[in-house]
């Protein structure tokens, strides 16, 4: 959780990132002129819909996807586009993934100690074998597995033991930034607590950052710090968490809160559901821009909309 | 049989066979659905939920077979009792196909692998129109295809018809998997997790398609889920299932408001939308049983941190609460020591969200 009177240390800077893909002449723009920051030490959420660009986003910043305009800036230094060789295995070692489906990103092939192993064979420092095995180790003992499961394969596991091993493989690296696609969304209920659980835990100890990017609201409300909802690759609505739940501002935002499903029958039964309509907004005639609604609380707006917006907050 | 009850399930058990052991799947459940109800049945991966309702359809895996009991199903609304067939008795795949589709129509989880990639979306409704419906023309089959994708919300029909499924998105993959359950009018519908594959927006989208198709065509909705959020809207009665047993049933507000069972408590407490902020969520602690043991007392008691000594020597029987809410665990009995629900759960039930 983010200290309040700790000063804000910006330690992710994205500047109009642009993500394209498919050829040159005609070009998807996945995600365009995305622009946010994240803190060191806090949770960050990206909340969209499949599609949105959401995951894009975090795989141009750790260097999966490539980008096609803008700037990403790591503790000070640019790590998107030709980078040093040095910078490119620092950034390898620093900034590490959490895939969403533990059935899907794990090698079949490979036993698990070279599984969570293989980040190491990149640091610059090289390691012995043995040095390799006591990390191994003791990253699993971190995530809560039994030492000897190093030498089984993944399948001989449940999907809440593979998400663990998901974990290790990127706590092994001392990471201090990671980045979690979806990471729960594939689990049993019972077993999103317990990996929940375990993140907030090393967040704790190692004082890591998380970008977390998931479909579902009701998660990063209990996860995260700050949220930024995107929709269809243009981020729509950015603020911290309690202020997004209390004053949620764009429409896309206020559907999505709707769509939240509450364990709690009578409630939920008087609920209606917002339906969002990305034709309603008139952004030919008014051109729309990143404005700042609330203290820190931003919303992707035109003049007229930001008058509206800014009378029903009223 | 009351004559309001379209499935009565009574002491079944449903082995598999595995590597020469016998896996205890389905552990003497006793259940009546209601005409017109909407039922939720709840539990972890593995508790035998999708199993329980498989034997509905007699679509059990090869090495798996109804040991005993009975699954009584009213075939029509007339009330007598001729109408009653036991389809643990169904042994040919003649005397199904009597109750597939037509009668009990299942959705599936996964829309992205239920669906054929290589034939359009009307070809594969009119083949499953055409199936139930012998003699009918290929024209009233394309009509019936048209009417049926407009019936679950998907706009120009007949342009959809000739595109494949790869030309839609998930939700509109999961609401033609619907149209194809209801291709031939059946009175009950089982969802086998219909929205986990799917966003929340359009997970609340299809939950509500479902619930307006239920009341519109008098179905009998079963949903079948590990997430008790999803169900709170939609669902009439909620039984909860765990080791392949029933361990709670009751009205959705009882359930929601009033749970009794420990694993009730703790399925409720490991929700993200109960829990605080900065404090770490309730995990149960534990896996489930292995089902090739036999299972003394109550299944759930090794990670019960409520367990009583009773709860390991014997299977405790079901106690009600109310005329309609029935629990199995010895917490009920009138010798046991008071329990306090944990704090989440007593919130929830005050309204204190």
């Amino acid at each position: 959780m983010l200290d309040e009177n700790k000063k804000k240390e910006v330690l992710v800077d994205v500047k109009d990132l642009t993500v394209q893909f498919g050829s040159r002449r005609h070009p998807f723009t996945a995600v365009d002129k995305a622009t946010f920051q994240i803190y060191k030490g806090e949770t960050f959420g990206l909340v969209g819909e499949s599609g949105s660009g959401k995951t894009t986003i975090g795989r141009a910043i750790i260097r999966i996807n490539p980008t096609a305009g803008g700037e990403v800036i790591y503790n000070g230094q640019k790590i998107n586009g030709k980078i040093s060789k040095e910078l490119d295995k620092e950034v390898t070692q620093k900034i590490q993934m959490i895939f969403q489906d533990p059935m899907a990103s794990l090698n079949e092939r490979a036993k698990v100690d070279y599984i969570v192993a293989e980040g190491l064979l990149n640091l610059p420092k090289k390691l012995s074998k043995e040095e390799r095995q006591a990390l191994v180790s003791e990253a699993l003992d971190e995530v809560g597995l039994l030492p000897e499961f190093a030498s089984r394969f993944p399948h001989e596991f449940s999907g809440g033991q593979r998400q663990r091993i998901g974990i290790a493989r990127a706590m092994i690296m001392r990471p201090e930034f990671i980045i979690a696609d979806e990471p729960i969304s594939a689990l049993d209920v019972s077993i999103r607590a317990q990996v929940l659980n375990l993140m907030s835990k090393f967040q704790r100890e190692y004082d890591l950052t998380y970008l977390f990017i998931s479909h579902d609201l009701s998660v990063m409300r209990f996860i995260c710090d700050r949220i930024c909802v995107i929709h269809k690759g243009v981020l729509v609505e950015l603020a911290e968490t309690e202020e997004l739940f209390a004053h949620p501002t764009h429409p896309y935002t206020q559907a999505l809160l709707s769509a939240i499903p509450m364990p709690d029958p009578v409630n939920e039964k008087k609920k209606v559901l917002k339906v969002y309509d990305p034709t309603a907004h008139e952004y030919d005639k008014y051109p729309p821009s990143w404005r700042e609604i609330r203290p820190n609380h931003y919303v992707w707006a035109n003049d007229p909309e930001f008058e509206k917006y800014q009378k029903e907050q009223q | 049989m009351d004559k309001d009850t379209i499935i009565s399930v009574k002491d079944l058990h449903v082995k598999f066979t595995l590597r020469g052991a016998i896996l205890n799947v389905i552990r003497g459940i006793s259940l009546d659905i209601h005409q017109g109800e909407s039922i939720a049945i709840v539990g972890e991966s593995g508790s035998g939920k999708s199993v329980f309702t498989k034997t509905f359809l007699g679509m059990l895996d090869s090495n798996g077979y109804i040991d005993s009991g009975e699954i009584l199903f009213r075939t029509d609304d007339s009330g007598s009792d001729e109408s009653i067939v036991d389809l643990a008795k169904f042994t040919t795949e003649k005397e199904w196909l009597t109750i597939r589709g037509r009668q009990i129509a299942m959705v599936m989880q996964d829309p992205m692998t239920s669906l054929n990639p290589l034939r359009t979306i009307g070809k594969q409704l009119e083949e499953t129109v055409l199936l139930h419906h012998k003699g009918m023309s290929k024209e009233d089959a394309h009509k019936r295809a048209v009417q049926l994708l407009t019936d679950v919300g998907i706009n120009e029909p007949e342009r959809r018809c000739k595109q494949y499924p790869h030309e839609f998105s998930g939700g509109m993959r999961q609401r033609v998997v619907i149209a194809i359950a209801l291709a031939c009018d059946p009175r009950v519908l089982i969802c086998d997790e219909p929205t986990t594959a799917l966003d929340v927006t359009i997970q609340a989208q299809i939950l509500k398609l479902i619930h307006e198709l239920q009341q519109k065509l008098n179905l009998t909705t079963i949903y079948i889920t590990h997430d008790l959020g999803v169900v709170a809207n939609v669902a009439d009665r909620i039984a909860v299932m765990y080791a392949g047993d029933i361990i709670e049933v009751g009205d959705v507000n009882e359930i929601f408001y009033q749970p009794c069972h420990p694993y009730t408590w703790a399925l409720l407490s490991s929700l993200p939308q109960l829990g605080i902020k900065g404090e770490d969520l309730y995990s149960i602690a534990g896996t489930p049983p292995n089902l090739q043991m036999e299972i003394k007392g109550d299944a759930f008691a090794p990670r019960n941190p409520y367990a009583l000594k009773i709860d390991y020597l014997e299977r405790p029987p079901f106690f009600d609460v109310s005329p309609t809410h029935k629990v199995r665990t010895w917490l009920k009995d009138p010798r046991a020591p008071q329990v306090e629900p944990p704090e989440t759960v007593n919130r929830l039930g005050e309204g204190r969200l």
